[in-house]
């Protein structure tokens, strides 16, 4: 490859994501069951992509504003009052951005001074690291812990601190490992967040799939509000992941300082697909509600399965994915998925993609049909049952 | 248990196994057969049933939405009208209605002949019953919250994602 002493040192140093390898393999396989896939089932509800179709026929294919769309703000400050009882000012504190990937990168390249820290929770989503990396932070990483129900623990938070530490990165419940922190989970850490004057960013994007427990944004907490930026968006909720629609709510500096860059190498996101959010944020609750409960039983039922063919599993509260030890079978994490995708075509992804702490564990995503769960886990019971 | 949820996998899917549905609740195969009884013993679960598009069978089929007038009886309203009306097995669906006329009643039979028959002389003979208006269904586009058309092209997911 010629072209690759052009690279920048950076982006060689940057390793290519743990998921290609496995996506490679199993598009060239006929017959996979796939379990690997972060995106909801679901077509986009109906009423949605009408308002988007109704957008095109009716000429609303211009720019918008570079923060995006006046309504669209507004329903989202809304929605966050109603949902969460957060309030944020529509025309200060809030952006659209192209969704929750454009906004994680906005507020990395916003916040941090080359050699910042930034504590990240693993095993985590893969663009979170890398981000990090790319705007000069260095990633500080805490291994959360099954036993732990892969929640952040104050002794975890205050081993990780530094002098040097800027920022703290949550996701809960999160992927990949459907973790999930309550109201109580955080008053332990809060004073910490407070004392050590951390900004903190929360990846909301799964708070409506949050399972037996009422969803808690750490911006709830008023004496670290003004230092928690939040990120959330329309994909996962309101199976949208195509539509790419995301946002930021945060104090007015860190917003007008994130449209700086924004306004530069997006201008804007799509404008269907803002008008296509605004119907989803002012009359889609039903939608979120109906998306979750549907979840909720693919949740038990897979946990249940898991555990009977022998794959320890603790019970997630949110997202829409399990996050099983593979421990039992001796195997690595990337044997493990290799040889079940090669032995019975059932396509998982290993937990060691999403750190290094990952190692040991499968991440399996349940959003699919209960059928396809049911003959994946025929599969992998048959697998395991060929190891032993 | 949460009935509802149980009552809702089950109106989507009425053949699940009792496992199945066990694992989805996260309850035991037990309190599952022991709930769903409960249910069918009060009338909740009325029925489990096949949707069937007729019209890609070879089997003749006739479907007509007939709107009933009828009168009422002192003490019982409607319910004597609507149960003498509800004794025909032509009968699969009857409804009271606000509106102009008091019953919708959706009628299965074979022929166009064979349903405008059982209206002219077993429905509009019934005591009660003051006028009809028959509207013969000409194509079915969704049945029970299904729709019945050909094969869509389904949208593809990539395989893994992060």
């Amino acid at each position: 490859m010629s072209g690759k002493k052009y690279l920048n040192d950076l982006i060689q140093q940057i390793p290519p994501s743990g998921i290609r390898k496995y996506f490679d393999l199993a598009n060239q396989m006929e017959g996979v069951v796939s379990l690997g896939v972060g995106e909801p089932d679901f077509e986009t509800p109906w009423h949605i992509r009408a308002e988007a179709i109704y957008a095109i026929k009716s000429g609303k294919t211009f720019y918008t504003s570079n923060v995006g769309l006046p309504q669209l703000r507004k329903e989202i400050c809304a929605y966050y009052q109603r949902r969460f009882h957060i309030r944020y000012a529509w025309d200060k504190q809030c952006m659209i951005t192209v969704g929750g990937s454009e906004a994680i990168d906005l507020v990395m390249r916003t916040i941090l001074n080359p050699g910042d820290e930034v504590i990240l929770l693993q095993p985590s989503y893969v663009a979170y690291e890398p981000l990090v990396r790319l705007a000069g932070g260095v990633p500080k990483i805490i291994e959360l812990r099954e036993a732990d129900k892969f929640k952040l623990t104050p002794e975890a938070l205050k081993e990780a601190i530094s002098d040097k530490t800027k920022l703290l990165f949550i996701n809960f419940p999160g992927n990949p490992t459907g973790g999930s922190m309550s109201k109580e989970d955080y008053e332990k850490i809060i004073p910490i967040i407070k004392e050590h004057d951390l900004v903190v960013l929360t990846d909301e994007i799964y708070a409506e799939l949050s399972y037996g427990y009422d969803f808690c944004s750490i911006a709830s907490f008023d004496e670290i509000k003004e230092q928690v930026i939040i990120i959330n968006g329309f994909s996962k909720a309101y199976s949208m992941t195509g539509w790419r629609v995301g946002y930021l709510l945060a104090d007015e500096e860190i917003i007008k300082a994130m449209n700086k860059i924004h306004q530069y190498c997006i201008m804007c996101p799509s404008t269907i697909s803002q008008y296509a959010a605004v119907e989803a944020a002012a009359h889609g609750d039903d939608d979120c509600r109906k998306h979750k409960e549907s979840f909720e039983g693919r949740k038990n039922f897979i946990v249940n399965g898991l555990n009977r063919i022998g794959l320890r599993c603790h019970m997630p509260e949110g997202a829409f994915y399990v996050f099983p030890s593979i421990q039992s079978t001796g195997l690595t994490s990337d044997e493990f998925c290799e040889q079940l995708l090669k032995q019975e075509k059932v396509a998982v992804v290993p937990g060691s993609a999403f750190g290094a702490c990952g190692e040991g564990y499968i991440r399996i995503s349940y959003a699919y049909s209960i059928e396809e769960i049911k003959e994946a886990l025929t599969r992998m019971e048959r697998f395991i049952q060929s190891l032993k | 248990m949460d009935e509802i949820k149980l009552l809702r996998v089950l109106e989507n899917d009425p053949r699940i196994s009792v496992r199945d549905l066990a694992d989805i609740l996260n309850e035991t195969e037990e309190s599952v057969v022991e709930t769903k009884c409960k249910l069918e013993n009060e009338k909740i679960i009325c029925g489990y049933h096949t949707v069937i598009n007729w019209d890609k069978t070879n089997y003749d089929h006739c479907m007509a939405v007939i709107e009933v007038g009828a009168q009422p009886e002192r003490e019982c309203g409607y319910d004597n009208v609507a149960s003498e009306i509800a004794r025909y097995p032509e009968v699969s669906s009857l409804y009271l209605m606000s509106g102009k006329s008091e019953f919708m009643v959706v009628i299965q039979g074979k022929t166009m002949r064979e349903v405008a028959d059982f209206v002219g002389q077993k429905l509009a003979p019934i005591e009660g019953v003051k006028h009809t208006v028959t509207c013969f269904v000409l194509r079915p586009y969704k049945i029970e919250g299904v729709i019945i058309s050909e094969e869509e092209e389904t949208a593809e997911r990539l395989i893994v994602t992060p």
